[in-house]
């Protein structure tokens, strides 16, 4: 049962070639590019939701934290869409593997930190070691405030992984044992049925929250260095 | 006066069925010529269903209906190998 559980989470190959690249470009062909000043309803619709999140999660940023806009929005722009559209029956969901994650994580967390030294030295150094704290704590909080550091980019890629995962495994979960009861009993079976919508609705928040998450702390840590 | 359209430039609807396996041969399948074929497809689609005064949610959900066939076409594999009625619902048993 355990091999099976996880087939939904291995990369997709057809006749041995890795499909999963199309699988990743895909959400991009639902979101067309806006030519004219009144457009169609689904690229009206997409350019009112990305301009209301730019606007919420760019005003805090400094003119030189806001040349980040397009990489942030359009990280949270791929991670909803791929979130959202692993909810579909059969699909893979590339933010599923933590190797991916890692891939986003790591570069951006980086990018904000290296930022922080080049420009301000003094103040991402003096980050390890917060105000008024007694002299003999001073080595311990040091080292303690490094690996506080360190783990920011494992905790992103780790929290989103395990979210969108877990997920996913819940659904396979209740909705098999809600066809096991069917045979069974139909009442504890419509209750495990509830269940299972309430999950799955659940589950659309997450897919869009988790892609906010990552983002935001992207763009706070961004704010921390510039 | 009678024109008679070379081979190569007829739509498919308008070549013979004698003729077909011609026309077949002289389509372009360099790696440009596909990919013009994919962009003829996608633009007819998008300005067909989606590229509308008044488009609707049927243009973006066939293209999901697609999205899930296609991937069930790809683990039809897996799935059946399942035997009983859950694991042929889920694809798992």
């Amino acid at each position: 049962m355990n091999e099976n559980l996880f087939a939904s989470f291995i990369t997709p190959t057809m006749m041995g070639l890795p499909i999963v690249v199309l699988i990743i470009m895909f959400p991009s062909m639902l979101f067309p590019s806006t030519g004219r000043l009144v457009n169609n309803r689904l690229v009206s619709i997409q350019q009112w939701l990305i301009r209301m999140t730019t606007k919420q999660m760019m005003t805090i940023h400094s003119k030189k934290g806001q040349t980040w806009t397009l990489m942030l929005i359009s990280l949270i722009m791929f991670i909803g869409s791929t979130n959202l559209l692993g909810l579909l029956p059969h699909s893979f969901t590339p933010t599923t593997q933590l190797s991916m994650n890692l891939g986003m994580a790591i570069p951006l967390w980086a990018g904000t930190v290296i930022l922080g030294f080049r420009h301000k030295t003094k103040a991402s150094l003096a980050h390890f070691l917060p105000q008024g704290t007694p002299l003999p704590l001073i080595p311990m909080l040091i080292i303690i405030e490094t690996i506080s550091l360190f783990i920011q980019p494992m905790a992103l890629a780790v929290r989103l992984t395990a979210n969108i995962t877990a997920g996913h495994l819940l659904i396979h979960l209740i909705g098999g044992a809600t066809l096991a009861l069917m045979s069974i009993s139909m009442t504890t079976a419509f209750i495990t049925f509830i269940i299972l919508i309430l999950l799955t609705v659940l589950e659309f928040a997450v897919a869009l929250i988790q892609a906010y998450v990552f983002t935001l702390l992207v763009s706070l840590y961004l704010h921390d260095n510039t | 006066m009678a024109s008679v359209v070379p081979l190569k430039e007829k739509r498919l609807m308008e070549v013979k069925l004698g003729e077909l396996p011609s026309w077949i041969m002289m389509r372009d399948f360099t790696p440009k010529g596909i990919a013009g074929a994919f962009q003829r497809g996608y633009h007819r689609y998008y300005n067909k269903y989606i590229n509308v005064k008044k488009g609707g949610v049927a243009g973006v959900s066939m293209v999901l209906a697609a999205y899930v066939i296609f991937n069930y076409c790809r683990s039809y594999k897996e799935l059946s190998k399942c035997l009983w009625l859950p694991c042929l619902q889920w694809g798992f048993p």
